[in-house]
C-alpha cells in the first residue's frame, strides 16, 4: 500500500507540471497588458521598464521555469516562514496580481474562508441528505419513495445552478415578505463578524440560499450512486447469509450492507470535492460570495495572468490530489483491493 | 438461393419482415415513458425554436420601446424586455443558438472521444499514450480552463470570422476538446473486449486490413456507447454554453442565447421575475427531457434488459 501511495505520488507529479505548463502557455498567449491601466502620461521608455519590472522581458520558458519555481518553492517557503519563524523568508519576489498590486497568494487565503465556509457546508449538507435517499430508495426500490427520489434526483441534474439560484433568489427574496422568517438574503455578506448569537444567525440565514443551491446538485449525483452500490450489495449471497443466521432487518441493511456500500460511494464523493469548487464559481457570482471563485472570474475579466494562473493552477492541485486520495482510501476501505 | 429456401422451410418467423438491431432498441425505447416525454419535448424544442421564426415572424432584435417591459400580451405571449423587443422571438433566436452549440459541440466531443477511444484500443502501441492524454485531460480544472480559452480567443476570432461565427466556433471548440474524455473511455473499454472476440478473428484471418476492420466490425458494434453519450453530451455542452453566456463570457449582449437571456434578466428579477422564468425553464426543461432521452437510450441499449 505504501509503495503504490508513493508511486502515485511520483506520477503525480510530472501530471501537475504538464498541467501547469499548458496553463502557463494558454495565458501567455493573453492580449492585456498590465501596463494599459496606467495613465496615458507615462512615457514610452518608463512604460516598457514598468514591463520589465513585472517580468515581461524574458523569453517564454525562462519565465516558466522562473513562475514554477515561485508557485512550487518561493510561495510555500515563505508561508512556512510566516507561520514558523525558523528561517527568513526567501528573497524572491511574491507573485503580484496585476490588478491589486498584492501577492495573489494572500489574496487567495483572504477569500478561501468564504468559499471553504459555503461550499464546505454545502458538501456535508448535500452528502448528509443524499445517503439517507440512496439507502432507503434502494431498499424500497420501485417503491414511491424510490420515485421521487429518481425524480429529484432528475431534476438536481438537469437544473444548473444559474437558475436555482436565481429561482431561489425570486422564491425566498423577491417574493418572500420581508418580515417572513422564510425571508432570506440574497447577497453574502463578508464583513459580517459572528460574534453574538444575533450575528451568527445572520450568518446561518444569509448562507441558506447558496448552500442549499449547491447541495441540490451534490445530492443529485451522490444519491444515485449510493442506490446503485446499495442495489449491488443488496442481492448478494452474504445478505442472505447474514438473515439467514438470523439478524434483524437493521442490522442487516444499516451494517452489512450498508458499509459494503459506502466503499465506491466514498470514493466518488472524493473525486466530487474538487468539481464543487468549479460549481462554487457560478453559485459565488449569484449571490456575491467573494471567494476564490469570485476572485477568478474578476481576475479574466482583467486580464489579471498571475492570478488567473495561481488560481487555475490551484484548481488543478485540488483535483490531482482529491484523486491520489480517492484512489488510496478504495485500497484502505476495501481489502479485496491489492494495488501491489 | 440456398438461402431463400432453408428460411422458407425451417424457420416459423420467415414472414415476418427483416428487422435489423435498431427496431428492436426502438421498441424497447417506446416502453419507457420518460424517454418518450424527453424524446418528444425535445423534438418540440428543436421544431419550436428552428421554425417558430417562420410563423412568429417579429424580428428578435426589433426595438419597440413603448412596449418595453411588457408583460405577457397578446402581442408579446412573452413579454418584452427592458428595450421593448419581444421576448418569445428571443427565446427563439436564443435557443436557436444554445441548441446549435448543443448539438455542434457534442458532434465535436464525439468525433474526438471515439477517435481517440478506437484508436487507443484497437492500437496497443498508442494505447499508453493516448490514455495518460486522456488522464491528463481528466485531471485540467475545465471551468476555468472554459473561461480562459474565452477569454484569451474571443477577440482574434471575432476579428477573422465576425462576432457570431467566431464566437461559435470558439465556444464550439472550447467545449468539444474539454468534454471528449469520457467517451475515449467508454469506447476503448469496449473496444478492447471486442477486440478478442472471434468475429474479429475472422475478419481479420480473411485479411481484413486494420482501416477496413474499425470501419466495418468495430465501430458497428460501439454504437450504443456512443449514443449514449451523446445524448449525454448534448446536456452537458448546452449547460456550459448557458454557464459562458451567464457568467458575461460567452456570446456577445446583441446576440441571445437562452444563458445570455437568463443573465440579462437577472438584472430586472425584482420588477420582472417572469423574464427569468423563460430563459431558466428552457434550458433545464431541454436538459431535463435529453436526460430522461439518455436514460431510455440506455436501457434500450443494453441487450440484457432489451426484450424483457
Amino acid at each position: 500500500m505504501l509503495t503504490y501511495t508513493i508511486r502515485r505520488l511520483l506520477t503525480a507529479i510530472p501530471t501537475l507540471i504538464f498541467i501547469s505548463l499548458i496553463i502557463f502557455l494558454l495565458l501567455d498567449m493573453a492580449p492585456g497588458d498590465p501596463t494599459a491601466q496606467l495613465p496615458l502620461t507615462i512615457p514610452p521608455e518608463v512604460r516598457e521598464q514598468i514591463r520589465q519590472s513585472l517580468g515581461l522581458g524574458e523569453p517564454v520558458h525562462i519565465r516558466y521555469l522562473l513562475w514554477l519555481k515561485q508557485m512550487m518553492w518561493s510561495e510555500p517557503m515563505y508561508y512556512l516562514s510566516q507561520s514558523t519563524g525558523w528561517f527568513d523568508p526567501p528573497e524572491a519576489a511574491r507573485l503580484i496580481s496585476w490588478q491589486t498590486r498584492a501577492p495573489v497568494m494572500d489574496t487567495i487565503f483572504e477569500r478561501l474562508p468564504q468559499t471553504l465556509k459555503v461550499v464546505g457546508l454545502s458538501y456535508i449538507v448535500g452528502v448528509l441528505i443524499a445517503l439517507p435517499i440512496g439507502i432507503i430508495s434502494a431498499y424500497k426500490q420501485y417503491s414511491v419513495f424510490d420515485q421521487a427520489g429518481t425524480f429529484v434526483s432528475m431534476i438536481g441534474f438537469s437544473i444548473p445552478p444559474f437558475f436555482s439560484g436565481v429561482l431561489m433568489i425570486i422564491l425566498f427574496t423577491v417574493m418572500m415578505p420581508n418580515d417572513s422568517f422564510f425571508w432570506f438574503p440574497s447577497i453574502y455578506d463578508t464583513t459580517l463578524v459572528v460574534d453574538s448569537w444575533e450575528n451568527f444567525g445572520k450568518q446561518v440565514r444569509q448562507m441558506v440560499l447558496p448552500v442549499m443551491v449547491l447541495a441540490l446538485q451534490t445530492t443529485a449525483q451522490i444519491s444515485r450512486f449510493m442506490r446503485a452500490s446499495m442495489l449491488d450489495n443488496l442481492n448478494q449471497d452474504y445478505v442472505r447469509t447474514a438473515r439467514a443466521k438470523g439478524m434483524t432487518e437493521s442490522v442487516v441493511v444499516l451494517k452489512h450492507v450498508l458499509r459494503n456500500s459506502m466503499i465506491p460511494v466514498i470514493t466518488v464523493i472524493a473525486l466530487g470535492i474538487p468539481s464543487i469548487f468549479g460549481g462554487a464559481i457560478i453559485t459565488e457570482q449569484i449571490f456575491k460570495v467573494n471567494g476564490i471563485g469570485q476572485f477568478l472570474i474578476v481576475s479574466i475579466q482583467a486580464s489579471d495572468v498571475p492570478s488567473v494562473q495561481t488560481l487555475t493552477f490551484i484548481f488543478a492541485v485540488l483535483i490531482v490530489l482529491f484523486n491520489l486520495i480517492a484512489d488510496i482510501l478504495y485500497g484502505v476501505l476495501d481489502p479485496r483491493i491489492r494495488y501491489d | 438461393m440456398t438461402d431463400t429456401v432453408s428460411t422458407q422451410s425451417d424457420d416459423t418467423r420467415a414472414d415476418a419482415p427483416a428487422r435489423n438491431q435498431w427496431w428492436d432498441v426502438w421498441d424497447q425505447f417506446k416502453t419507457h415513458k420518460g424517454a418518450m416525454f424527453g424524446a418528444g419535448f425535445f423534438i418540440f424544442v428543436i421544431l419550436g425554436v428552428y421554425l417558430g421564426p417562420y410563423l412568429w415572424t417579429i424580428d428578435p432584435t426589433y426595438i419597440d420601446i413603448r412596449a418595453r417591459n411588457s408583460g405577457p400580451t397578446m402581442a408579446h405571449p412573452f413579454g418584452t424586455d427592458q428595450l421593448g423587443r419581444d421576448m418569445l422571438a428571443r427565446m427563439m433566436a436564443g435557443g436557436q443558438t444554445s441548441i446549435s452549440v448543443g448539438l455542434t459541440a457534442m458532434a465535436l466531443a464525439l468525433l474526438l472521444g471515439t477517435l481517440v477511444g478506437v484508436l487507443a484500443g484497437y492500437f496497443k502501441r498508442i494505447d499508453g499514450l493516448l490514455m495518460r492524454t486522456t488522464d491528463l485531460f481528466l485531471a485540467l480544472p475545465l471551468l476555468p480552463l472554459l473561461l480562459v480559452m474565452v477569454m484569451l480567443f474571443r477577440q482574434p476570432l471575432s476579428a477573422s470570422f465576425g462576432p457570431e461565427t467566431g464566437i461559435f466556433i470558439l465556444i464550439v471548440t472550447a467545449i468539444g476538446v474539454t468534454s471528449w474524455m469520457p467517451t475515449a473511455r467508454i469506447v476503448r473499454g469496449d473496444v478492447l473486449a471486442l477486440k478478442e472476440r472471434e468475429f474479429v478473428l475472422a475478419a481479420r484471418s480473411i485479411g481484413t486490413r486494420p482501416g477496413k476492420m474499425i470501419l466495418r466490425h468495430i465501430l458497428p458494434n460501439v454504437m450504443s456507447p456512443i449514443m449514449v453519450s451523446a445524448t449525454l453530451g448534448i446536456a452537458t455542452a448546452i449547460i456550459t454554453e448557458s454557464a459562458l453566456s451567464f457568467l458575461g463570457l460567452g456570446f456577445p449582449p446583441d446576440f441571445p442565447t437562452w444563458g445570455r437571456l437568463l443573465f440579462d434578466a437577472t438584472d430586472f428579477m425584482q420588477q420582472h421575475p417572469e423574464r427569468v422564468m423563460w430563459p431558466g425553464l428552457a434550458i433545464s426543461l431541454t436538459v431535463l427531457s435529453v436526460n430522461y432521452m439518455g436514460d431510455g437510450l440506455r436501457d434500450a441499449l443494453d441487450p440484457r434488459i432489451r426484450g424483457l
